[in-house]
Parts: structure tokens; sequence; C-alpha cells
């Protein structure tokens, strides 16, 4: 063993217990990494990367054990260790930074107390304390280096006083503050805007240079992961599928799977209109109680084409899918649907406006009834809008399915026994099942891996050639949008910013708040960031 | 375009890994379930399965009828009558066992009327929000406001102690404490996109309340309904205690312990005479605490499942 190996993990295998049984999870991966190497670890969900970057803390979460192999961290055995001798080295010399910062942060206590606590359990510890007199200073330094603004008071405020961005810096500062070896970073921008992600991307890098720290950084989005990791290494169903260099990876990635993680990006509609005009939202105002959301918004959407509507959260672009689908009645302007007006609320409305008027949503989870099959979930719209029921039902209920590309054995499963884009793929059968003209899909990928998103933009495609469905597509997702659209409406805080054919949104010169959207995209090259903080477009209009 | 479907060449939907579970017929999951149950859980099981078995099979238990008088008031304990006789001469054994019937038969319709008129309030407080809302819960806020005990025996003596009038007057006094429970689990409910999914298709509210939200909030509406079937029973217990709850001849253990509360100044001269009136109260706190037992293993059991939900 070289000296400067900080973790080296023999052939681990890790088990999981569910449905009263261990089931594989992690099954003999080895994995090296050298102090100050970031190593990024990418899968699609379910491919035990997670699990992976916390064994290497030798630590596994509850219902999952180490059964077979060793971590040797600086020499030291913690498959082996016990909880106590780990304890030394949790929150001291190596750290974790959590997906979720909003739900990581203890609501009662203030920023700083949480930055400084591990620290200061460390001092007190066996740990000396790197020659670190003052923790506050000291946060307050790091809070500096991660460009949080007002430094030196922003550690006396709660955790819902400041952004979610910021709020992942804090926690990385947290991480940071002990002077670790090691932080695990497990999908840190995920939850974020990408205009957000890509000054946290920026300050975690920065930091992680200037301290020397060797880190893991979990994530399945490969984009990211070019701008941070040194290496990377793919994983599929527990086992490693390849390492390399970033460079060399991104370049010649040797594994078929690779590259089909790789090229999800480069799928693109041909763009196409007509004059058919579908549904046309015109000069809308909506208001939630006094907080008006949406200012003077008119979209124009052709039958049979997809229109996509992107900005960051709070553009209002949600908003003005619950305006048409009528649950949040505008307060000026109106509907227009196949050349009627709609009425304005969801209870004046008809079966048949409501019928021809579909919705997707972002999250399949919480879209689905947990208690109901897959059949009743799908055969309900069949029996409510075309009194389909019995053999009849069941009958279209598995044409539906096999439309989604599932099959007859999904139809007794409820949705806790379906993996993401299966969850997606029974939303859309719920839809589709009600013969509908238009679909609204809020979000439809992007809780979804790569390559799940690919196959389901793909089925939406082939649904939209088949049966000339409508889609209002609402994405923050650029590449989504190139994959799906024809038309592009941006909007940026209730209003509509640009509005037109995809090529000529695209293509410059843009509106600034389209340029920031475009620029902030991550792109598969691992130099992207560099250049795009050198041009600086972003740190101008950072807030 | 031609990578990509090279790309998804290799990939399928239906094979894409998800958590499927066994098939289990209900029978395999209570085993497995039973399996795992803690010792205090089967007591519980145990007695309440006993105590409802009596309930069920009483006149085959009991060695006499409910109302039957004989000829010696206070009898001691042993031979013809096991546990004596009351102040008029009636057998308390066959009385306990009558008791139970009347007893748990009535706390049992009195909680599912409770149930049923507060979780149907509760729920459409919690889906229609608005002014429903506010009327519903402004007017449960004022009946909470007044003790229950004292409010039930106002009640009672406006409008008799008949079985029916308790019945009523206690379910409707206890649903207010169901109608809060209701409301504030099926409030998190409503808001999910399946139940948004449902009103977007035009779904009625009986529908969205029997179908979409009910099966979602059951686990804490079962263990609630485990601990009000305790409380009720207390109250009809405490009522009769105070002579306007079941009335004679039916026989029922509140007012068993009250009718016999004299003999306990027996205590010098005979011991076992001293304890009848500790036998029904006996009897109602050893339901009460099987009852809690087997909620407490209960809620643990679907707070665990929750988290995986």
């Amino acid at each position: 063993m070289t000296d400067d190996v900080l973790i080296d993990m023999q052939n681990i295998h890790i088990e999981g217990f569910s449905d009263e049984e261990w089931h594989p999870i992690i099954k003999g991966v080895n994995l090296k990494l050298k102090r100050g190497q970031v190593m990024g670890l990418i899968g699609e969900s379910g491919a035990g990367k997670s699990t992976l970057g916390l064994a290497a803390m030798g630590f596994a979460r509850s219902g999952c054990r180490i059964t077979e192999g060793r971590i040797l961290f600086d020499g030291m055995d913690l498959a082996k260790a016990s909880t106590k001798e780990k304890r030394t080295l949790w929150g001291s010399r190596m750290t974790y930074v959590a997906q979720s910062a909003a739900a990581a942060f203890n609501p009662a206590h203030r920023l700083l107390e949480q930055t400084i606590e591990s620290a200061e359990r460390a001092a007190a510890g066996p740990n000396e304390s790197n020659g670190i007199t003052d923790l506050t200073q000291d946060a307050v330094e790091l809070y500096d280096a991660l460009k949080l603004p007002n430094p030196d008071s922003i550690g006396d405020r709660y955790p819902h006083q400041v952004s979610g961005g910021q709020l992942q810096r804090v926690m990385t500062a947290m991480a940071m503050s002990p002077r670790p070896d090691l932080i695990v970073f497990d999908e840190p921008t995920t939850a974020l805007d990408v205009t957000t992600q890509v000054g946290v991307l920026a300050a975690m890098r920065e930091i992680v240079d200037k301290y020397n720290t060797a880190a893991i950084y979990i994530t399945h989005d490969l984009a990211v992961v070019a701008q941070m990791a040194d290496v990377i290494k793919v994983l599929r169903h527990g086992e490693e599928v390849e390492e390399a260099e970033t460079r060399e990876m991104l370049a010649s990635p040797k594994e078929a799977y690779t590259r089909s993680l790789w090229s999800v990006r480069s799928l693109e509609k041909q763009e196409e209109t007509n004059d058919d005009e579908i549904l046309r939202i015109e000069n809308v105002d909506a208001a939630y109680g006094k907080l008006k959301v949406l200012h003077d918004v008119s979209i124009s959407v052709p039958r049979g084409k997809t229109v996509a509507v992107v900005g960051e959260s709070g553009s209002g672009k949600s908003t003005a899918a619950r305006v048409i689908t009528g649950l949040l009645p505008p307060s000026a302007g109106q509907v227009v649907f196949n050349g009627q007006p709609l009425p304005a609320a969801l209870a004046n409305r008809n079966p048949e406006h409501l019928q021809k008027i579909q919705m997707i949503y972002q999250m399949a989870d919480t879209a689905m009834n947990p208690r109901q099959t897959v059949e009743e979930i799908i055969g309900r719209p069949l029996e409510f809008y075309l009194g389909l029921d019995g053999a009849a039902k069941e009958r279209r209920v598995i044409e539906l399915l096999e439309m989604i590309e599932l099959d007859e054995s999904f139809l007794d499963r409820f949705p806790s026994e379906l993996s993401g884009g299966q969850k997606q793929r029974v939303c859309i059968a719920r839809a589709l099942a009600a013969e509908p003209e238009m679909i609204i899909c809020d979000e439809v990928t992007s809780a979804l891996d790569q390559i799940v998103q690919e196959g389901i933009l793909q089925l939406l495609l082939k649904l939209q050639r088949e049966f000339n469905i409508t889609y209002l597509f609402i994405t923050h997702d650029i590449a989504t949008v190139k994959a799906i659209s024809d038309q592009i409406v941006v909007m940026c805080e209730g209003k509509v910013v640009e509005q037109g054919m995809k090529s000529e949104i695209l293509t410059p010169p843009h509106p600034e708040y389209t340029e920031l959207l475009l620029a902030s995209v991550p792109e598969m090259d691992p130099d992207w960031l560099t250049n795009l903080l050198k041009t600086n477009a972003v740190a101008d209009l950072q807030k | 375009m031609n990578n990509s479907e090279e790309a998804s060449s290799g990939y399928s939907a239906a094979a894409e890994v998800g958590l499927k579970r066994k098939r289990r017929t209900r029978f395999e999951r209570m085993r497995i379930g039973l399996g795992k149950a803690p010792l205090s859980a089967w007591f519980g099981m145990i007695v309440v399965s006993a105590y409802v078995i009596v309930a069920l099979f009483a006149p085959l238990f009991a060695p006499f009828g409910e109302a039957d008088i004989f000829p010696t008031p206070y009898a001691p304990w042993g031979g013809e009558h096991f546990f004596g006789t009351d102040q008029i001469g009636r057998d308390i054994l066959t009385r306990m066992i009558y008791g139970a019937r009347n007893t748990m038969g009535i706390a049992l319709v009195t909680t599912f009327l409770s149930f049923l008129i507060g979780g149907t309030l509760g729920l459409v407080a919690a889906i229609s929000r608005g002014w429903v809302d506010q009327l519903l819960s402004r007017f449960v806020d004022v009946l909470m406001a007044i003790p229950s005990l004292i409010f039930a025996l106002m009640l009672l003596s406006i409008f008799g102690s008949t079985i029916s009038s308790l019945i009523i007057i206690i379910a409707v006094l206890d649903s207010t404490r169901v109608f809060r429970l209701t409301r504030s689990v099926a409030v998190n409910v409503v808001v999910m996109d399946y139940v948004e999914a449902a009103r977007l298709r035009g779904e009625k509210l009986g529908w969205i309340m029997r179908r979409e939200i009910l099966p979602n909030i059951m686990p804490p509406l079962i263990a609630e309904f485990g601990l009000r079937f305790s409380f009720v029973f207390l109250t009809i217990a405490a009522l009769s205690f105070l002579g306007v709850g079941i009335q004679p001849p039916t026989a029922d253990w509140g007012s068993m312990v009250r009718e016999n509360a004299s003999l306990i100044q027996f205590a010098k001269y005979d011991m076992k005479a001293a304890m009848t009136p500790l036998l029904p109260a006996a009897a109602i706190a050893l339901l009460t605490v099987a009852v809690n037992f087997i909620v407490d293993w209960f809620l643990h059991q679907t707070s665990g499942l929750r988290d995986d939900g």
C-alpha cells in the first residue's frame, strides 16, 4: 500500500433486508481513493452508489449490513472496527453532505452552532484540531470561501431563513469545519435549480481543492460529475462497470452501458408547427391570495405539437398549468380550448372538458394512490369517462400497459412495487386512458435517472405520433426541452419572457434571462464550469 | 437519433428493477405479523378474545338467568353462588358474565357510531376546507369546551337513561375527538397529487373520501378505535356508577361496582365478600389494559410500515 492512498476498499459485499430476506446490494466492488482526489460515483437509482459511498465511511444504513470485504482507511479496517472506534473518525476525519439540506439541519438551532458542532466534539475528543484556535472565526472564513452572503452574520440565522442553495453551502461548510480527510457528497445538488446548482458546484469544487480534501461525489447527473471529479466510477446493479480518469472516460467510454448513459442528451425532436390552435391562454393574471404569481400571461399551443414551458422554480410555470386545469381560477383573462372558452373553475367544467385535458405529475410516487393496484389506477378513468367495466375494462388496461411497454404481470402490483420509471409510465397510461387531446406534463422526467428519462421521452414522442396528442411540457431542463419540444415559452417571475419556435429561442441572441438559463445547464465537458466562471456570466447575475 | 435508439435497444421498461413484494395470502401475512408480536400483545389478544367468547356465549356460561333473584341477599362466596349474591339476591357470577355482553356490546356500538359521525365529518371538513371546515371545526370546539362527563350527565338527565339515548349521546360527544383526528390526518393526504388527480378527473366527494383518502388513513384510525373503545367503556361504567348509565335489571359492570360498594366495609369479617365490588372493577381494568396492549403493538407496527410507505 502506497502512502498516499487514503481509502482502500477491497471486494465489498453489502446486503439489504427486505421482504423477510437478505438481498445483495453491492456485489464485490473495489474502490481506491488517494488523498486529495475526487471520485465521482455514478449510476442509475438502485445501482448501490449511495450504499457504497456510505460504506467508505464504514457505515451501513439500518437494514443493511457489510458482509464481506475490507475497508482500509489509513490502515484501519473499518469493516471490522467497532462503532465506538468509527465514531472517533466520523465527524472529524470523514464527513458527509446529504442530498436534502433542508431535511438534514435541525430547524431549532442556528446555522453556526450546527456548522461547528462536530469540530467542537472532535477537538474535545482524541483528535487534535489542526491548529484552528477559534472555530467561529474559522466557520466565517469557510462561509466566505463558499461565497455565502454576509459571512459574518449568516451563522446567526436559522435554517428556514436561508435559501436551499445557501443551505447546501452551509452544509458543505459544516462538513469542512473539522478539516476532514474525506467528504462524501450524496447528490448534493439534485434538489436545486440549474441556476443555483452552478454556484454551489463551483463553491464545492473550490473548497475541496483549497484544503486538498479527498471526496466521493455521488450523483446520477453525468454533466455534474464531469465538473467535479478526477476519476469516475460507473456502477450498475451493485457491480462496477468501469472506472477511468474523467477526461478519458468522457472521450472514450469502454463499456456499452456507459456509452448509453452518455447518449441520452443527444435526443432531439425535429420541430414542426401548424396553425390549428388547440389551446390559447389569453392575458391571464393569477394570484394565491394576495400574492400575484402570473402577470398578463398569453400562451398559444398548436394541436398535436409540444410546447415546452421553461423557467426556474417560482417562475410561475406550474401555476400556469393550474390555471389551465381549473385548479386556480385566474383573476383576469381566460383559457380558450378548441375555440371555446373554458369555465374558469374546476367545479363548473363538465366531464368532457376534464377528459380532454389530462395531467402527469413530477413525482409519480405521490401521483398514485399507494393503496390501489395498477389495474385500479389505470382502470378508473376508463370506467369514469368511457363507462367500461368487467372484461372490457381489463382488456383495455392491458392494451394500455402494452402501449407504455409494460405487460399484464403489472396488473396486480401496487405503486411501491414499481421502479421510478415504471411509476411514471403508469401515470402516463392513466392520462392516456381518458383518451385526451392534450396532456400537461409537469416536470415529468426531472426526478428520474438519465437513461430512464430517455425512455419516458421516447415513449411520449411515440404516443404523440400515434394519437396526435398535444403536450404542454413544463420543465427546467434544457436537454429535455431539446428532446421533446416544437415551441418554447420562457417564463420568469410570472411573466412570459420569450415565446417561439425551438430553433429561434435556442439560437442567440437571447434576452438576458434566457441566456442565464441556457448557460447554467451543465455540459459534458470537464472544462465547462471553469470556462463559465471565467466568462463570469453567472457571477454577475447571482443574487 | 441513431445514437439514442442504439442505447434504448438494451433497455426495457418492464425489466427495470422494482421492489416487487412476494404475493402472500392474508393468512401468511397474519402469521408473520403474529410471529413478531411481543408478549404484551399476545396477552392482550388472549384476554380480549376470552372476553369476547364469554360475551357471545353468555347464556351458556352463566349458571343462572340475568335477572333471577334468590332468597338470600349478600350470600357469601362458594356453595351454590360462586361469587355470592348482591343486595337483592342476584348471582354475582351470572351478572358478571352478562355484564360483559352488555357493557362491551354497548361500548362497541357507541364507538362505531362515533367513528361514523366523526370520521365522515372529519373527511368532509378536510376535503372541502373553507367555510364548511370552519363551521364544523368551530362547532366541535364548542362541544369539546364542555367537560364531556358532566355534559353527558346533563344530556342523559334531559333525555332519560334509555340505552339508545345513552349510545347516541356518548357517540356524539366522543365523535368530536374522532373528528379532530380524522381531519388532521386526512389534511395531509388531501394535498397529495393523487387526490388532485381524482379531482381533475371530476370525481365526487364520496369517491374521494372512500377510495382515495380513507384507505390511506386507516392505520391511525384503527389504533384510535381501540383507544376510543376503552374510553367509551370507561365512560359507560362511570355513568352507570353514577346511576344514569345502564339501568337495572340489565347487568353492567359499572353499576355492579356501585351496588355492591358497601360490601367493602365488611373486610374485617369476610375478606372474600369485601372483594365482590372489586371483581367488576377488575374486569374493567383488565380489558382496558389488554386493549391498550394491542393498540400499542398495532401503532408500533403501522408506524414502522409508514417508513417504507
